[in-house]
This record gives C-alpha cells, sequence and structure tokens, in this order.
C-alpha cells in the first residue's frame, strides 16, 4: 500500500492493547483486540463497549439560510427538525443514488452539525460546502474532532460513574452539550450497535483522557470494527460501500417513506427519484439467514431456483444469533416474502436461506427507558 | 514428527496414520473460527487438494492436504465447537486423521524450524 493511511489520535492506545491494524477507509483503524471479535460483540450486547470513530467527519454549517439550504441538499428534510434532535439523512447525487448517509444535528434554528463516513468524507466537504449559499458558513472541523462511542446496555450507569446526571442523559436520537472531567462534549443518544449508547465529540486533543478515563470503568472493555461490523450486522443497519453507494438510491435501501417524496420539498436528486420510469427501484435490500454459522458474504450471488435474483451486500456469522446471517439486493419486482427460501453461492457451495425480517437481532437496548426519567 | 506446509497446515505421521489440522499461527491470522467444513470420512485426497473449509467473523479459507491420504477420521468435537481451533490449533482443535498415506510426501514439507523462519518473515 502507497497511499498514505491516516490515524486517530488514539492509535499509539491500540497499539499499546495490543490491536490488529488494518487499513479502513484511508485509515490505520483496529479491527480487534486481543480477546477477538466475539467477545467484543458480546461485551457490547451484555456491558458496554467503548469504540474509536475519530477516523469519521463531523462538519459545522451555520447561517440564516442553513436549514434551507439543507432542506435543498440533503434527501430527508431539515427544516422541520427540532433544535437538541439528531436525524439519519442522506446526500445524493443527481441520479438519487447514495454520495453518502450521514446524521444531522440541529444545534440551533440556524447552526448544525453534519457528521459523515470517513471515505466520502473529504468529497462532502466539497459537495456540500460547494452547494450552500454564499451567506452560510460551512467548516470541516474533522481532523480537531474526537469521536468515541460508548455503546451497551451499561453506558448510561458508565457515564452516572463519571459524574453526569444519568436522569437528564438525551433522550434516543437527541443530543446535549455538556463536560466530562472538564472537557466539552457534544453528547448524543445514538450509535450503531442497537443497544444503549452515546456517541461522543470533543476536541482531538482530548482523545487520550477521555479514552483512558472510560476504560478505567469495570464495565467498559473496547471493540473495534469487527465487532462493529458484527453489531451494525444484527440489526440490519446499513453499511456505506456494501449496502448503499453512488448507484443505489435510499428508496431501494428501504429508507423511502423517509425521504416524504410526497411533499413538494426539491432537493438534489427528486427529480429521478420522484420520475415514474426512471425512479422506479430497480432492486431492493432483503435480510437472508442462513442454516448455520457457514456464511455468504459480499458478493455471493442470490439464487431463487436456477435463476440468480441479487447479489449479498454484507454477511457474516451473527454472534448474538448463532448463525449467519446476510443482507443483499434483490430484484425490485419478485415476490420475496419473509420465510421464501433462497440459495446463496459463498463461493465453494450453495448455503440454503431463507427471508428474515430486519432487524435480525430484536432484543437490543437501544430505546430503552432510563431510570429516574 | 510435525511437519508444516506452505499454506500453514501441520500434519503428523504415526504408525502409519496422519492426524492433520492448521497452525497456531494460522488460527491466530485467521482470528474467532465459527465454522469448520471437514472433508466426508473415506474420501481419498491428493496432495495440495481442498480437504476443507475453516470460517472465521471476518473470512473463508480453504484447508488443503499436506499429503496424499484417505480421510479415516474427522474430529467431531471441533465440529461441534469452531472455538477449539483457536484454543489449540495444533493439539485438541486437530480437523482430521489420515490413512493411506503417502509419507515420502511428507519430505516436500517444512519442519517446525522452517516453518517458523517462513512466517517470521
Amino acid at each position: 500500500m502507497d497511499e498514505k493511511l491516516l490515524e486517530t489520535p488514539l492509535a499509539a492506545e491500540h497499539r499499546a492493547l495490543g490491536a490488529r491494524m488494518v487499513p479502513f477507509a484511508g485509515w490505520l483503524m483496529p479491527v480487534q483486540y486481543a480477546e477477538g471479535i466475539l467477545a467484543e460483540h458480546h461485551h457490547c450486547r451484555q456491558h458496554a463497549a467503548l469504540f474509536d470513530i475519530c477516523h469519521m467527519g463531523e462538519f459545522r454549517v451555520k447561517g440564516a439560510l442553513a436549514a434551507a439550504d439543507l432542506d435543498r441538499i440533503l434527501a430527508r428534510p431539515v427544516a422541520d427538525q427540532p433544535v437538541g434532535s439528531c436525524r439519519y439523512n442522506f446526500s445524493l447525487n443527481e441520479q438519487g443514488g447514495v454520495r453518502d448517509d450521514l446524521i444531522v444535528y440541529r444545534l440551533a434554528a440556524d447552526e448544525f452539525y453534519l457528521v459523515v463516513n470517513a471515505g466520502p468524507c473529504a468529497g462532502d466537504a466539497a459537495w456540500i460546502g460547494g452547494h450552500l449559499s454564499t451567506t452560510t458558513a460551512f467548516a470541516d472541523e474533522s481532523a480537531a474532532t474526537a469521536k468515541l462511542d460508548l455503546q451497551g446496555p451499561e453506558a448510561a450507569a458508565v457515564l452516572g460513574r463519571l459524574g453526569l446526571a444519568t436522569a437528564s442523559l438525551p433522550r434516543y436520537y437527541h443530543f446535549q452539550q455538556t463536560a466530562i472531567a472538564g472537557v466539552p462534549v457534544l453528547l448524543s443518544r445514538t450509535g450503531y450497535t442497537g443497544e444503549l449508547g452515546f456517541e461522543l465529540y470533543f476536541a482531538a486533543a482530548a482523545a487520550v483522557k477521555l479514552w483512558r478515563l472510560l476504560l478505567a470503568d469495570p464495565a467498559v472493555k473496547p471493540a473495534d470494527l469487527g465487532a462493529r461490523d458484527t453489531l451494525r450486522l444484527e440489526m440490519g443497519y446499513p453499511l456505506y460501500g456494501h449496502e448503499m453507494d453512488e448507484t443505489t438510491t435510499p428508496v431501494e435501501a428501504g429508507f423511502g417513506a423517509m425521504l416524504k417524496l410526497g411533499q413538494p420539498r426539491e432537493f438534489i436528486g427528486s427529480a429521478v427519484l420522484r420520475d415514474p420510469v426512471a425512479g422506479k427501484p430497480r432492486r431492493r435490500l432483503i435480510g437472508m439467514a442462513l442454516e448455520n454459522k457457514r456464511a455468504a458474504r459480499a458478493g455471493a450471488p442470490i439464487y431463487c431456483g436456477a435463476e440468480q435474483v441479487g447479489t449479498v451486500s454484507s454477511g457474516a456469522v451473527a454472534p448474538s444469533l448463532d448463525r449467519a446471517v446476510a443482507m443483499g439486493y434483490v430484484r425490485a419486482d419478485l415476490e420475496l416474502p419473509v420465510g421464501a427460501a433462497l440459495e446463496l453461492d459463498n463461493g465453494r457451495v450453495r448455503l440454503a436461506g431463507t427471508v428474515a425480517a430486519l432487524p435480525f437481532y430484536g432484543a437490543g437496548s437501544a430505546r430503552m427507558e432510563l431510570a429516574g426519567r | 514428527m510435525k511437519y508444516y506446509a506452505e499454506t500453514h497446515e501441520w500434519i503428523e505421521v504415526v504408525d502409519g496414520i496422519a492426524t492433520m489440522g492448521i497452525s497456531t499461527f494460522a488460527a491466530e491470522e485467521l482470528g474467532d473460527l465459527t465454522y469448520v467444513e471437514m472433508p466426508a470420512v473415506g474420501k481419498a485426497f491428493a496432495a495440495g487438494a481442498v480437504i476443507g473449509t475453516v470460517e472465521s467473523v471476518k473470512a473463508a479459507s480453504d484447508i488443503f492436504a499436506p499429503i496424499g491420504g484417505t480421510v479415516s477420521e474427522v474430529n467431531d468435537a471441533l465440529a461441534a465447537d469452531p472455538a477449539l481451533l483457536n484454543q489449540a490449533p495444533e493439539g485438541d482443535g486437530w480437523i482430521c486423521r489420515l490413512k493411506d498415506v503417502k509419507e515420502d510426501e511428507l519430505k516436500t514439507l517444512l519442519t517446525a524450524e522452517q516453518y517458523q523462519k517462513t512466517i517470521a518473515e
């Protein structure tokens, strides 16, 4: 690999913990620690896991026209989003394909915080920044910002032990400005695991301090990209580059209702999505459960009888379900109800699978009520 | 005496019966193993043929027969609990046994010392 890989402020911490580092989206990131992906996965489902997500990007957009601008640029409405809330959103190209999926935080009536994926980050900054009104300020704060994800049923208790009042922690998909050990933190109740969890944004210079502080809690263990992937797969959450890319529309990925295409709002890509011919979904995302722990991975052809009807976009063993699962795209015109039989070709053998409802894992604590609220 | 293949299998022949598996190094590289596809008992394999597959959370890898032979036994305990491959890859995590082995093919393999050198590179 000739390309110089970026490292997060925590790279030395990961190495000291015995992490195996791999290239990911232009970054050198830990994929697993010594205990292994399965142990990290289960620790997150049962206690609390800490993820270094410093590679992701953060933008600040501010101005009287900021809400109207983002309403024009992003696929889900922004103008009606309440201050203090987070909203999952998409940046589309003119053909309606997904340039990136992101979360929009409304900091104030005229100020937004956008959290984007690492790979598309530089392109997002140019695209979104380039489509704003001249009076709207845009700042790419990615390099100066650390992001840690604390995820698991004990996550709120961990924050409580660090001095935060658990009864006043943010509600699901909401955020607040707070401080941990004197470090100002934007704290949102969001995540990518299906468990009760929080995402912490703060100055990169404090990354090592808060990482060590959170890991000092006996309930918390570090977890990495490997476990992050099995946790999100069990929830059926899309991963950019797998379930979504520039050739996939949010409608095909299952998010059509969120776009409120019946409303008159125009946004980049909306003309194609509303076009009865060009916008007609060609394929749709489904979940599939396999017979045992043998997995069909990204790229595996999906067969219905002798005919290939689609391709796996993500697949692995689901550690909390004791079997392999997969997500994949199939032709939109096929009736494939939950329970329908399919075959997945893993390159060696065709594995039997059935169409399964998403999420695969339904027992997550993400929306649990916090005591004292 | 244990021999190793460059493809990271180990094999040891005692009284004409070979026991084989994957090396400690390979098991560590693969990470948590979640599925092992065993060969059928009675099936004959030539040296270098795909005899089975191991799958970890992240990937699947073929297992190759280090020397020719006929499968006489597979490790049922491993099929039931693939984590044995992480716990004791060169012990209780053996994969299968071969009879009618071509013992002269052992000299095409690496000794433990030679194998350690190749993985250190």
